[in-house]
């Protein structure tokens, strides 16, 4: 199957952009000292939803970008490593660099290289506790000076066979009492000796396997530490000559970059000459790379700089959809009030007004049109995504999607894309087993994964299911256990289940690029809950998981019957309704104190008078004189009485609890042509009551 | 919908303490004269007719459309049984805004807007209205008349009137 994958970069370029920006709102908000875990939190979800993305779309250079960054930031925010200003400021340069990557795709501009090889090392070094030691060259890409310096400032202190570094550290002019002290202080880290400059300046030479940080940590106390040259050496000291050299080089690094240079390290001549060399070779490298990158994205694009969509608030295009609605009644009284003129002296009005009903409602659709999406927006990326995934993981998947065709509103497909992109990526990754372990478990060597999406009573419900290994009730436990939360051995599954959205919570042995760190599971149950959702995990240990996302209508389209009772007016969603018809009086039977059923096609039916559960004045309650829907739902059937079929409409689904409260029985209002509101019923729950709903009234 | 008075926007959310001395709107409901604060009311409209939502106590009349959102109608009348609940063409809904939901209550017809001082506020009494006395802010006077002001937000959200769903944490 091939995708089109280029069709979605906007997507994820836009919601990149979006999040790059957020997080850098957040970073420079960030109080060093006492960072809030909120927004560590948030921060680190950006730079997971873009690595989520870019992993997607199979960009990798920022994929590798953005996961070291995730490492970083997952060990702050799990408390394991301070935050220092040293984090922040390499934070915001690899979020400068993920932009000019993100340009780089996008637009096709150039990618400078260093710069991200920079950023790399610096996170890498950053997340194995070392201060960094070179952002100069990522602070200042100019070429002239990132050529030669990086060779240099990269070298790694160099350890000797016993595991010791050495280092060589020139005190700048201090009393003699302060060396003395700092000798003893430094003494007590490994083997010190001692020499003189001829400038009288002192210089320690110390043999020790502590890191820099801590020769720093002493000397910070006597002196700045801004004024201290610190140097790794071979086993062999440094000849007088070449520290004055590098000295000299220092002072002039110094001048020119003064954010340069607490640490240099000292590389021999014959090192940092080919360092400087391949430097040079990666520099010409990139160049062409971006070259072609340039063509490829420039290709795709055109020309075009500016973005073509724009993000406009949901709230604005509700606001469009209810003006729409509102002139489509309007327009609807109008129509009704000149239906009565007299056709031939009013013929010019009646056109115009017939010009306008058609107006009108190619209006309404145009703007209808900017909510409704099928779900295959978003199911049409996962089959790329599973199978990279399967490959690169060695297992064998079958995607299948259901429900595609589903119409969702805008907004909440939109949202609904990351957490279903953690979702499928959890189920590859952990759900479905290697192909030799299924084999052994007598299952088919191909994995299943199904998405599926459907409207149901009254929400929508998107599940992902795979036939795996399930979840480890005794792993989720002990890791719960092991974290500190409240658990029991005795907690029901569902509780069990619900566990894993703790944030910071996964029961991965390993943790990859695709997923294991617990963070997707959190960012699900996020955004769900904040589109009013919920999340459910059904999960049988050897035969599968299969999570649940089900989200309120808060406006769907639906495709409406509507029937009468008496007075009133019910939609009942089309889906569920199979047939309709008027039963002969001979097929409709009492059981003794249990209603009535109704024999269609050889099947007894339960029948639900409608009027009785709503409590209305019907014109019938004699069903051979009425009318019987048969519904289905959840594998039930049922016939609904009711007084006649009015007609069959799609319509717009308004939630009744933002105003009101849930009502049993309905699952929401719409607004009818007329103006008036009718009220769409909840065929599951009457469904599920049918059974008990001649013992007591069930609802209230 | 001939006529239909948009009031300012809700702006500006008080405590119940300073709401005296503020602007309230009086309507009548039987023969008693009511205030609320304007500043809940959204708008004033006519009765229109409404969709009865089953099984719901009579005083909830239904919900109507209100420019595309559905909001709730609540019959003030026939909750307190007060007057006799008749829907003609001077019946009058007022639609409050309470908390970002947004509801109809129908009463009897809606006089003015007055201005009380916090002076002219007195505390309410324990017995002598329909209302518990927790609805009650106090009795405003006002020349010869008598205002009966009613902490709208407390009562309208309460569950008393089952608008809003008490969520259990």
């Amino acid at each position: 199957m091939t995708i089109d994958m280029s069709q979605f970069y906007q997507v994820f370029f836009d919601e990149a952009d979006e999040l790059l920006a957020e997080m850098e709102k957040l970073l420079l908000a960030l109080d060093v000292a006492a960072p809030d875990s909120e927004d560590l939190n948030a921060i680190f979800r950006a730079a997971h939803s873009i690595k989520g993305g870019a992993a997607t779309f199979a960009f990798n250079d920022i994929t590798e970008v953005t996961h070291m960054l995730e490492s970083l930031l997952d060990r702050i925010r799990k408390g394991e490593m301070a935050l220092t200003p040293e984090h922040v400021d390499a934070f915001l340069v690899s979020k400068d660099v993920l932009t000019m990557q993100m340009d780089g795709h996008h637009h096709g501009s150039s990618v400078d290289q260093d710069a991200v090889d920079n950023v790399c090392r610096r996170l890498k070094a950053l997340s194995q506790g070392i201060l960094p030691e070179a952002p100069a060259a990522a602070d200042t890409p100019a070429p002239a000076v990132a050529a030669p310096e990086p060779a240099k400032s990269d070298a790694a202190p160099v350890a000797d066979a016993d595991g010791n570094y050495h280092f060589r550290i020139e005190l700048p002019e201090v009393p003699q009492r302060d060396v003395d002290a700092l000798a003893a202080e430094l003494g007590l880290l490994g083997t010190i000796s001692q020499e003189s400059l001829a400038d009288k300046r002192v210089v320690f030479t110390l043999i020790t396997s502590e890191g820099q940080d801590s020769i720093v940590a002493i000397c910070s106390f006597v002196l700045d530490p801004d004024d201290l040259k610190i140097t790794h050496g071979g086993a062999d000291q440094a000849a007088p000559q070449t520290a004055t050299e590098t000295e000299q080089t220092e002072a002039k690094h110094a001048a020119e970059d003064p954010g340069y240079g607490i640490f240099e390290p000292e590389t021999a001549d014959a090192t940092s000459q080919p360092a400087a060399a391949t430097a040079e070779a990666a520099k010409v490298e990139p160049a062409v790379e971006a070259k072609n990158l340039g063509r490829r994205a420039s290709d795709k694009d055109g020309a075009t700089q500016e973005s073509s969509s724009i993000r406009v608030g949901i709230e604005k295009v509700d606001q469009l959809i209810n003006l729409v609605g509102e002139l489509v009644i309007t327009q609807a009284m109008i129509e009704q009030r000149i239906s009565v003129l007299d056709p031939i002296q009013y013929e010019r009005l009646l056109n115009s007004v017939g010009q306008l009903t058609r107006n009108t409602r190619d209006l309404q659709e145009a703007v209808m049109s900017i909510r409704m999406m099928p779900m295959d927006y978003v199911f049409s990326r996962f089959p790329r995504m599973v199978r990279d995934l399967a490959a690169k993981l060695g297992k064998k998947v079958e995607f299948v999607t259901r429900g595609a065709a589903t119409e969702l509103d805008k907004g909440l497909i939109e949202r609904i894309v990351d957490p279903l992109t953690h979702l499928v990526r959890n189920s590859v990754d952990h759900g479905i087993e290697m192909p030799e372990k299924r084999r052994a478990s007598g299952k088919s060597e191909t994995g299943k994964l199904t998405l599926s999406a459907a409207h149901q009573g009254g929400n929508i419900v998107i599940e992902v299911s795979d036939d795996g290994g399930g979840l480890s009730r005794e792993r989720i436990l002990a890791k719960a256990k092991q974290q500190g939360l409240p658990v029991t051995d005795t907690m029901p599954d569902a509780d069990v289940w619900q566990l894993i959205f703790a944030p910071g919570f996964s029961t991965a042995e390993v943790v990859t690029d695709v997923s294991g760190r617990g963070v997707g599971m959190d960012v699900v149950k996020r955004n769900i809950a904040a589109m009013g959702g919920t999340v459910d995990i059904r999960s049988v240990t050897g035969a599968g998981t299969t999570i649940a996302i089900s989200l309120p209508l808060t406006l769907a389209i639906l495709d409406g019957m509507s029937i009468r009772v008496g007075e009133e007016v019910y939609i009942l969603p089309l889906g569920y309704v199979i047939e309709s018809l008027q039963p002969a009086a001979a097929d409709v039977k009492e059981i003794a104190g249990q209603g009535h059923v109704v024999k269609i096609r050889e099947e007894y039916l339960p029948l639900i008078p409608l009027y009785q559960i709503f409590d209305i004045e019907p014109n019938f309650t004699d069903p051979a004189q009425g009318i019987v829907v048969i519904l289905e739902a959840d594998g039930k059937k049922a016939a609904l009485l009711v007084d006649a079929l009015v007609g069959q409409q799609q319509v717009v689904v308004k939630n009744l609890e933002s105003n009101f409260r849930k009502v049993a029985g309905i699952s929401g209002a719409t607004i009818l042509g007329d103006g008036g509101v009718s009220l769409i019923l909840d065929v599951s729950a009457l469904l599920r009551s049918s059974r008990q709903l001649n013992a007591d009234p069930v609802f209230f | 919908m001939s006529y239909t008075t948009q009031t300012q926007a809700q702006t500006g959310m008080q405590s119940p303490g300073d709401v005296a001395g503020n602007e309230f709107l009086a309507f009548t409901l039987g023969q008693e004269e009511y205030g609320i604060n304007i500043l809940r009311v959204q708008e004033i409209r006519g009765y229109e007719p409404v969709t009865r939502i089953a099984n719901s106590p009579d005083f909830i009349k239904g919900v109507v459309n209100l420019r595309g959102i559905i909001v709730p109608v609540v019959d003030m009348r026939i909750k307190f049984s007060l007057g006799t609940p008749t829907y003609d063409q001077f019946t009058v809904v007022i639609i409050l805004n309470i908390a970002g939901r947004v509801m109809g209550m129908v009463v009897d017809s809606v006089s003015d807007v007055t201005t009380l001082s916090p002076e002219q506020v007195k505390p309410a009494p324990e017995m002598g209205t329909t209302f518990d006395s927790d609805y009650l802010i106090g009795l405003g006077t006002l020349n010869e008349r008598m205002l009966i002001l009613v902490d709208i937000d407390k009562l309208m959200s309460s569950s008393e009137m089952g608008l809003i769903e008490k969520i259990a944490a």
